[in-house]
């Protein structure tokens, strides 16, 4: 311990500085660019504060109802074994890595006036259902968010040695009591980080929240710099307001980080999880009708995509599949880059155990999320056009950037689970002298395993079906499949656009679910 | 030795005929997105003007017109771009401020533009109304203005796309406001209850309408011709408005520091010819901007007569486009 304390420069820190310099750059210092672009002051309009109030709001509710509604899911998920268990996680990923415009159109195909809901409804004599408007905004986030709340509890669960639960079987624990001396401390340090976390994805959203949203009382900070660009070409407001969503972005990171709670766990020896405590048939009855109300809500609209998409397939040629290897690589790339980027902040969190330079080190990986996608790919434009061809960059680019957007969600998964390394075995290992490219393979590496196939798994996936970023470097000869799909829908080809669609849900999910699965398959 | 230096003499001829095609002159030209797309104009363009012009034409892409618009301010002076092609006149004033474009010093000939043309930075190269597609089979009543619109029954939805960050959107807005002036709140006040959502863009908007999302979708009167043309599909119409139509310009200019002036002027004369004239209807699904010999293709409907065209001068649509764009906020709003 001693020794290592004395080691105040280590590799794990450089990289970490490194790292952390990259992503800082990536958002904060785009902004500046932007702001350097100016030719106006950087100010706020009456209609800014209007969308500052729309976007906290609906960003607060939907967190909180994903994440109230993940604690049953994840619980049930955790404490039942049944048949297609692992395929339902994998599935439930889906939602989160659905491009915009797909996952949309798959929801309003069943919560939509012309949807299933409506359909039945008005067969019985009803009206159909109207989602459009606040719901609507909630009813799409939570659609996206929940499955991500749910994982990252799902793993807070699964960091629990099953001794553990043998321990309060013995002791003739009911459920309540396992709740209270087990659950309750674990939900107390994964949700304000997932809460943080999916708060933030709903406060920069855009296009979901203006077409559920039913017009322009739905306007987010995200669509006000969208305008600020587009409409009124005044980048000094853009600046602005991507300032505004940092300040709420490192608002909820610093809160967030306060109020978890991470206790140190005992190492797991035994693999299979058995609760005594809940074999009764109301609380079975209790999960079993939870899960399945659950996988109906989320994989029903993505049915919907799948039926749609597959009149679509044949009308397809061979560019899709181009658009499809180019979207691959640039999906793998971005994966791994993520995963080196939340391994090198997350060993520099752990080196330095407690204090402010742990804590810098977490926030930092935050900062991204809170990026406005419009402001990181124009900074980037202004930076990179005199000195090269931007479509010549556009693959890189969309790699490296999906790679920053994606480093919050990595940061989340694997950081418990290194803290949880170094908290039941960093003194074991401090005492053996292990420490470098040893201590990592040793210690770290099998605890945060499932976590790191998650993380690349999602990062792959995101980086699948996002747009966003790469508007101003799209290379009209090299589409990426999202590109694709749009000007496909741009050009009336609205039925090979669905069968894109489906394309590309099925190839965002098989390479999450690949990942993940090497991931999983460790424990 | 014969043979090593015929290989010598093959190699010398495939190095010269790499660097004289690396010699042709690169035409770049800024388009937006479903343009340069495979099922847009470009790549026939591409093909035609590429076979007199000596040259390599190479398209680069963005959004749509504002976006594209956007993008050329953001590349300023040092913008490699030489022409750019698929703004429209909604947005030509703010090109011509920006000081980046040069007269095309062309006079366009057998024009069909209604209202003829006069701009020195820009030329029209297409151009359609704005219009809401209906579905035949599914509508039954269909207004034939926007107060009818207005006193349709609740359950009559519209699906319309947002000014602000859409090309057809800040034309809606513009319609309204050229049909009804300062009673422009109050029509959209009468509208509000019809609108089901507000779309980022017209693809969005187009798929809600085509899935059964909403009755009746703001786009093009042309958009019915191509699913009949393409889809053999009849069932879609355009609502015909009393108040007249707004009508989309779309134009490209020179930019004045294109690196290929000569070219670009080139480009611009043969975007006025019937060759690439005659490409525009069944790609761009939008009406020519001349009069082209063998007339419009079967299955595109006549356009409406130009004295039911509405349009705001570039300078007015400048103008009006904040004030307009307020008025429908606060009246959407509530």
């Amino acid at each position: 311990m001693a020794e290592r304390a004395e080691q105040v420069i280590t590799p794990a820190l450089v990289a970490g500085l490194g790292a952390a310099a990259l992503v800082a750059a990536l958002s904060l210092g785009t902004v500046a660019v932007v702001a350097g672009a100016a030719v106006s002051p950087m100010r706020l309009g009456a209609g800014d504060w209007a969308a500052l109030k729309f976007t906290l709001s609906q960003a607060l509710v939907s967190a909180a109802l994903s994440c109230a509604l993940a604690v049953p899911v994840a619980r049930a998920l955790a404490r039942r074994s049944f048949a297609g268990r692992g395929l339902l996680v994998t599935l439930l990923g889906a939602p989160f890595i659905l491009p915009v415009i797909v996952a949309v159109l798959g929801l309003l195909a069943v919560y939509g006036r012309g949807g299933l809901v409506s359909a039945v409804l008005v067969h019985f004599g009803y009206a159909p259902l109207s989602i459009y408007g606040f719901r609507g905004v909630v009813l799409a986030h939570v659609f996206f968010n929940l499955p991500l709340a749910t994982r990252l509890l799902l793993q807070g669960w699964q960091r629990v040695p099953a001794e553990h639960f043998r321990l309060a079987a013995q002791l003739g624990m009911t459920t309540r009591d396992i709740n209270r001396v087990i659950e309750r401390p674990i939900l107390r340090a994964v949700l304000p980080g997932a809460f943080a976390t999916i708060f933030l994805l709903c406060v920069t959203s855009f296009a979901v929240a203006l077409t559920l949203g039913g017009g322009p009382r739905a306007t987010t900070i995200e669509l006000a710099i969208y305008q600020a660009f587009r409409f009124d070409f005044d980048m000094g407001r853009a600046a602005a307001l991507a300032l505004m969503q940092f300040a709420i972005g490192a608002l909820a990171a610093v809160l967030a980080w306060r109020m978890a709670q991470t206790r140190a766990q005992d190492p797991q020896l035994a693999p299979e999880v058995h609760r005594w405590d809940c074999a009764g048939f109301p609380s079975r009855v209790a999960d079993s009708l939870g899960l399945l109300l659950v996988a109906l809500f989320l994989l029903l609209p993505l049915a919907m995509v799948l039926i749609d998409g597959l009149r679509g397939i044949a009308l397809l040629d061979g560019r899709v599949w181009l658009a499809l290897g180019r979207s691959v690589l640039v999906a793998l790339a971005s994966a791994v880059l993520t995963l080196l980027l939340a391994l090198a902040l997350g060993l520099a969190a752990v080196s330095r155990r407690q204090g402010a330079i742990a804590g810098g080190f977490e926030s930092i990986g935050f900062l991204s999320i809170a990026a406005s996608p419009m402001v990181i790919g124009t900074g980037l434009f202004i930076i990179l056009y005199p000195l090269v061809d931007p479509a010549s960059m556009a693959l890189p680019v969309t790699a490296l950037v999906n790679a920053a957007m994606s480093l919050p969600f990595a940061l989340r998964a694997t950081l418990p689970a290194l803290r949880q390394a170094e908290a039941t075995h960093g003194r074991l290992a401090d005492s053996l002298g292990l420490g470098g490219g040893m201590r990592f393979r040793l210690l770290h590496w099998p605890f945060i395993r499932p976590a790191a196939g998650f993380a690349t798994g999602l990062a792959a996936a995101l980086s699948m079906g996002d747009l966003g970023v790469v508007a101003l470097f799209a290379d009209p000869d090299a589409a990426t499949l999202p590109l694709y799909l749009y000007r496909l829908m741009g050009s009336y080809q609205m039925t090979a656009a669905s069968g894109a669609a489906l394309l590309l849900v099925a190839a965002s999910l098989a390479l999450f679910a690949v990942f993940d699965r090497w991931g999983r398959a460790a424990r | 030795m014969f043979r090593i230096s015929l290989m010598a003499a093959g190699l010398a001829l495939t190095l010269a005929g790499a660097s004289m095609a690396a010699e042709k002159p690169v035409l770049n030209v800024y388009t937006y997105d479903s343009f340069a797309s495979d099922w847009g104009p470009g790549p026939k363009v591409e093909k035609a003007f590429e076979a007199i012009c000596d040259c390599d034409l190479k398209f680069t892409t963005a959004g749509d017109g504002a976006a594209l618009l956007a993008r050329v301010q953001l590349e300023g002076k040092r913008s490699r771009a030489d022409v750019v092609l698929g703004l429209d006149t909604n947005l030509t004033a703010r090109a011509a401020a920006s000081g980046l474009f040069a007269p095309h010093g062309i006079t366009p000939e057998n024009l069909a533009v209604p209202g003829g043309w006069n701009d020195p930075l820009f030329l029209p190269f297409d151009w359609g109304y704005f219009a809401f597609v209906y579905d035949k089979t599914k509508l039954g009543t269909v207004p034939h203005s926007f107060r009818e619109l207005a006193a349709a029954p609740d359950s009559l939805k519209i699906v319309i796309e947002d000014p602000r960050s859409s090309t057809p959107g800040l034309g809606l807005l513009l319609w309204v406001k050229a049909a009804y002036g300062d009673k422009a709140p109050e029509i959209w006040k009468g509208l509000a209850p019809h609108i089901l959502t507000v779309t980022k863009g017209w693809s969005e908007a187009y798929g809600m309408f085509l899935k059964g999302e909403a009755d009746m979708v703001l786009s093009y009167t042309t958009s019915p011709a191509y699913h009949l043309i393409a889809e053999n599909d009849n069932s879609k119409a355009a609502a015909i408005f009393d108040e007249g139509h707004y009508m989309q310009i779309e134009v490209a200019g020179k930019m004045a520091t294109a690196p290929h002036p000569d070219l670009a002027d080139k480009f611009l004369k043969f975007m006025m010819s019937e060759k690439f004239q005659s490409l525009i209807p069944t790609t761009n699904w939008m009406y020519p901007a001349v009069r082209l010999k063998e007339g419009l293709p079967k299955g595109f409907a006549a356009p409406i007569p130009a004295d039911k065209a509405l349009i705001l001068s570039p300078e007015q649509a400048l103008v009006a486009r904040d004030a307009a764009l307020a008025e429908w906020q606060s009246a959407l709003s509530k």
